[in-house]
């Protein structure tokens, strides 16, 4: 009756010129007012379609409040508005056309049209083509990344429409790479994609390879006899190969329902145990059933009287699988899309190899300025003075706490690395001058007991570390102009914090350099070196000297320690993470000689990154292979890549 | 008479006697063989101890005797314990599968077992495939060779490649430091074939020797580990007696004379460096059946810097020396972080040793290598006045792990 009524008042209503409330939306409405009303996914495109192709300006907020259930329908003259609650049960209605209120009715009076997930996703996708030229910015570039996020095949209709008219230059590119890539994912047209694959060859995006590999999956299919010519076939296969093992072949035809399953040892034994009878199964004794040749045997019977499934020889399955042949047969129908993707993704195969291997090399010189970084300190204490400071780690951890203690006082990060840096240095020079001046000094030319002692002093200081700032790590934030990367494509990327810790690498090398070349406690601390007695009686003050020197490099590893505890986690193990690299790096360089340092932080960073790249899941056999290389490494030149030579060399 | 080798180090009979006597009275006092006075895990920890100065000796022969200061012996000591812990951990899987398969109504076939095996062993690191190294797990007599092989192989190859290229020093420190950190890194993969950072565990208790309980286990691993002291300890006072002990306290204090004079110096320290891996080796061995447990953590290179700290602390260069330190530093070691030590209050901050106990060994530390590089051999000479030699202030060589003047005996 109900429908009776509506249907009459709909005739009713197309008869009738409209009335005030009536408009050029209102009529799309009524004429599809049956399928609006019916809300089937199923039947609701061509409602959908007229609307959105209306060109009429008010069809994108319509859409939206029917999406969000806004949409209200009035009982008495089946009219649609948007209906906004007025409380009390009372709802405002608006009218589509206009904007206009045209007065507020009970709830009992409207229904409430409420289109299912199926019916919103459909007028999400017409709404796309509104908000694809949205006059606001913002929601375009959403837009666009929305459909980026999930393209679908209707999105390229009004992709299409909306690149040229794109006043933004920046959005229109994104827009029109949006295009091509929906192009040759979805267009119907065969050449249209191919044009489009061939467009992509020098590309090095994410989002290009996210497109064309879909294109050449692959389904591994069974046929029985020669393969379907018809199929665009990847790959024939032949079982026994490498990419095929006979094992997976045959599995593949069991379970296409082609060759009888083989039975496993398990099976067996399953089998077996279900079929025992009087102490024995098959005439075969339990006892005697230890042996792989004794169940075969017994599992034979049984499958001769008929209790078990007969197993498969193996002359079974060259059989099966001689009379069938695999092949990989791509989902992409058209021979000659997989074939321009596979020919583009070769392309860009090498493009991306080479940038990764531009990217591993900045990688490398990143790592290689952390270890310069952290040996710095050690090759004016250990490489200069020859003393063997093992609580050199442990300056290191001194300079990142104090950064972290700096951080609690001064909130604003870089402010705080800005005062960080010289009490850093301040902190761990006094402590350097200290442990100089009360245990190292006694111990001048004893290396291996200042070695050990200086290990005691690092094992204390650990353990004070511990005890003052607890077990767990504590965070040194970098300020945020440091956060974030410097991308050069999608492939090749550094963060900005790696940069800088180059860039103080770098500044650290000049800072050694002026000191040891140009000043008046570089010229002493090289003429104590290298004859102590000499200088002494040249008037030099020895003792001085080495508690500047050791101060000096003391000071040094409490900066580095401020840059390493800005991408390491601070903990009290900070220092000794690093401290048999930086032996290493200073060892495998040369010792006593700034620039064998530089070059052996730059061999063992790109060697660990080389190690780590033919190896990548495991950075821990990419230590361990590293340093078996130094140590052979050190067989060669047990002085260093670059080692001194004459007087300067000390023997 | 006067010439034999115990008349002229009496040194081995003292300490013998006082190992025999101790024995006897951990035996008298122990759970299982006497009044119950000492708990199994204090035996436990004692037969430890007694180990512990085992590898002390090693690593005094090598530094002390033979001034190299290697930093790589707890390398040595973990691979004895893992050559062991492989049998332990195979043979008592085997009896736990083989007890559990039984249940089951048709016998299982070799390859079962042992495949029933893997699954046990490898499941943790998410394999079950037996890898290369454990193809001799299950023979007993085979993983005992390798107990002695394995390091010694190791300390041969490594020792050959450093002594002919003429590493020395605080050079062939830090290589050998660098050789315990890529062993234990390598151990640390799962992919290592040793169940990676889970390490081999159990290894408490003896295959086949289910119903004996843990406190006569106990004191068995204690008579072996005091023989096998008594043994390493006599072995190691016969090889630095005599001529060859000359030579290498010649190479200890000055390497290059000792080579003009005609010696081959490398064949020299590469005996001594295998020969105390070897005993590390061993020592490892039986360590680690009385810790239950071996993971790759046990030898960072931490562990080797301690052991030179026991040696300096016993005093170096003298065997006995090394026994008193690594003894002495291991049980107050044990007793401070073991909780037992009482706090000390200050009114301002109360001091818990387990917190502080480091702090006290390393400044403790410092404080011996400035102040009394004998040790606490030092008494001993004390005690029998015994002078150091009047050489003002030089070392007994050039060499860098030469005697200090203050070290020396006249």
């Amino acid at each position: 009756m109900r429908h009776f009524l509506s249907f009459l008042l709909a005739l009713a209503l197309l008869a009738l010129p409209m009335g005030a409330a009536a408009g050029p939306v209102q009529d799309i409405l009524q004429s599809h007012r049956a399928l609006i009303e019916k809300s089937s996914r199923k039947t609701i495109q061509p409602a959908i379609d007229a609307l959105a192709n209306s060109g009429l300006p008010q069809a994108q907020t319509l859409l939206e409040t029917w999406q969000a259930k806004d949409m209200w329908q009035r009982k008495s003259d089946g009219l649609f508005f948007l209906g906004r609650s007025a409380g009390n049960g009372a709802y405002d209605l608006i009218d589509f056309d206009t904007g206009d209120s045209v007065g507020q009715a009970d709830k009992g009076d409207l229904d409430q049209l409420k289109p299912n997930s199926g019916i919103r996703a459909l007028i999400g996708t017409a709404l796309v083509q509104f908000q694809l030229s949205d006059p606001d910015p913002a929601r375009r570039w959403d837009a666009v990344v929305a459909i980026e996020r999930a393209p679908a095949a209707d999105h390229l209709a009004p992709l299409r429409k909306a690149v040229t008219n794109e006043p933004d230059a920046a959005l229109q590119a994104k827009k029109r790479r949006l295009e091509r890539l929906l192009t040759i994912a979805f267009d119907p047209e065969l050449s249209s994609r191919i044009v489009a694959i061939n467009g992509f060859r020098t590309d090095l995006g994410v989002d290009v390879r996210a497109t064309l590999n879909p294109l050449l999956s692959t389904q591994r299919r069974v046929f029985a006899g020669e393969p379907d010519k018809a199929l665009n076939i990847a790959a024939v296969l032949k079982p026994g190969s490498e990419a095929l093992s006979r094992d997976a072949a045959y599995d593949m035809l069991v379970s296409a329902g082609l060759a009888m399953p083989r039975v496993s040892p398990a099976e067996i034994r399953n089998t077996l145990a279900a079929h025992v009878a009087d102490g024995a199964v098959g005439g075969v004794p339990l006892a005697q059933l230890n042996t792989d040749a004794a169940r075969t045997r017994a599992y034979a019977a049984l499958a001769d009287a008929g209790k078990a499934p007969p197993s498969v020889t193996d002359a079974d399955v060259d059989a099966a699988l001689a009379s069938h042949s695999f092949a990989d047969v791509y989902d992409e129908p058209a021979k000659a899309v997989t074939d321009a993707a596979q020919e583009a993704l070769r392309a860009i195969q090498l493009r991306v190899g080479l940038n990764q291997a531009l990217d591993l090399g900045l990688d490398a010189l990143s790592l290689a300025s952390i270890y310069f970084l952290a040996a710095i300190g050690l090759a004016i204490t250990f490489g200069v003075m020859g003393v063997i400071n093992m609580a050199h780690g442990e300056f290191i951890m001194m300079g990142a706490y104090t950064g972290y203690v700096v951080q609690q006082i001064i909130p604003d990060y870089t402010l705080s690395i800005i005062v960080a840096i010289p009490m850093a240095f301040a902190v761990t020079f006094v402590a350097g001058v200290a442990m100089e001046r009360l245990v190292i000094r006694w111990l001048y030319n004893r290396p291996l007991e200042t070695l050990l002692a200086t290990f005691g002093i690092s094992i204390a200081l650990q353990q004070i570390a511990k005890n003052i700032f607890g077990t767990q790590a504590r965070p040194l934030t970098s300020p945020a102009w440091l956060d974030g990367a410097w991308v050069l494509n999608d492939v090749v990327g550094i963060s900005y914090i790696r940069i800088a810790i180059f860039v103080l690498a770098l500044i650290f090398l000049g800072v050694f350099l002026f000191i040891m070349k140009r000043t008046r406690l570089g010229l002493e601390t090289r003429a104590v070196t290298q004859n102590p007695r000499m200088a002494s009686s040249m008037g030099i003050n020895k003792d001085r000297v080495n508690m500047l020197t050791f101060g000096l490099g003391s000071g040094i590893a409490g900066i580095a320690g401020v840059a390493i505890g800005l991408f390491a986690k601070v903990t009290s193990e900070l220092g000794s993470d690093y401290i048999v690299q930086s032996f290493m790096t200073v060892v495998v360089g040369g010792v006593g000689n700034i620039w064998g340092t530089l070059a052996g932080a730059a061999m063992i960073g790109f060697l660990q990154k080389g190690i780590e790249w033919l190896n990548p899941s495991n950075t821990l056999a990419a230590q361990t292979y590293m340093i078996i290389f130094i140590i052979i490494f050190i067989q060669f030149r047990p002085r260093g890549i670059i080692a001194l030579k004459g007087r300067a060399a000390g023997d | 008479m006067k010439n034999t080798f115990l008349m002229r180090n009496p040194s081995v009979l003292i300490f013998l006697g006082v190992l025999a006597l101790f024995t006897l009275s951990v035996t008298l006092l122990s759970e299982a063989t006497g009044a119950a006075l000492i708990s199994t895990s204090f035996v436990k920890t004692l037969g430890k101890t007694l180990c512990l100065c085992l590898i002390a000796i090693a690593m005094d022969l090598v530094w002390g005797y033979c001034g190299i200061l290697s930093l790589g012996h707890f390398a040595f000591f973990g691979l004895g314990g893992y050559m062991v812990g492989m049998w332990l951990m195979y043979e008592r899987t085997r009896g736990i599968v083989e007890t559990s398969l039984a249940q089951a109504q048709i016998p299982p076939t070799p390859q079962e077992v042992v495949d029933a095996i893997g699954t046990q062993i490898f499941g943790v690191v998410g394999s079950s495939d037996f890898p290369l190294v454990w193809a001799f797990a299950d023979s007993l007599p085979i993983q005992l060779a390798l107990v002695v092989l394995v390091p010694g192989l190791l300390a041969l190859v490594f020792g050959w490649l450093a002594f002919r290229s003429r590493v020395t020093g605080v050079y062939l420190s830090i290589l050998t430091q660098a050789m315990t950190l890529a062993l234990s890194l390598y151990l640390f993969q799962n992919d290592s074939g040793l169940r990676g950072n889970n390490g081999l565990s159990g290894l408490q208790n003896l295959p086949g020797l289910d119903e004996v309980p843990q406190s006569v286990v106990s004191i068995w691993f204690f008579w072996v580990s005091a023989l096998a002291l008594g043994l390493g300890y006599v072995l190691a006072a016969w090889v630095v007696s005599g001529k060859f002990g000359s030579v290498i306290r010649g190479i200890r204090d000055d390497e290059q004379r000792v080579r003009f004079l005609g010696y081959s110096v490398e064949g020299y320290k590469l005996f001594i460096f295998v020969l105390t891996a070897m005993i590390a080796g061993v020592a490892g061995a039986l360590y680690y059946p009385q810790a239950g447990i071996i993971n790759p953590a046990e030898i960072a290179p931490i562990a080797s810097i301690y052991l030179a700290v026991w040696v300096a602390i016993g005093g170096r260069g003298r065997l006995y020396g090394a026994v008193i330190g690594a003894a002495l530093v291991s049980l107050v070691s044990t007793w401070f972080t073991g909780g037992q030590a009482p706090d000390v209050p200050l009114g301002f901050y109360t001091i818990k040793w387990v917190d502080w106990w480091q702090v006290l060994l390393g400044g403790s530390f410092v404080l011996v290598t400035l102040f009394a590089p004998k040790g606490i051999g030092g008494l001993f000479d004390l005690a029998q006045g015994i002078v150091a030699p009047r050489r003002h202030g030089q070392a007994l060589g050039p060499g860098q792990g030469a005697l200090q003047e203050k070290e020396a005996q006249e």
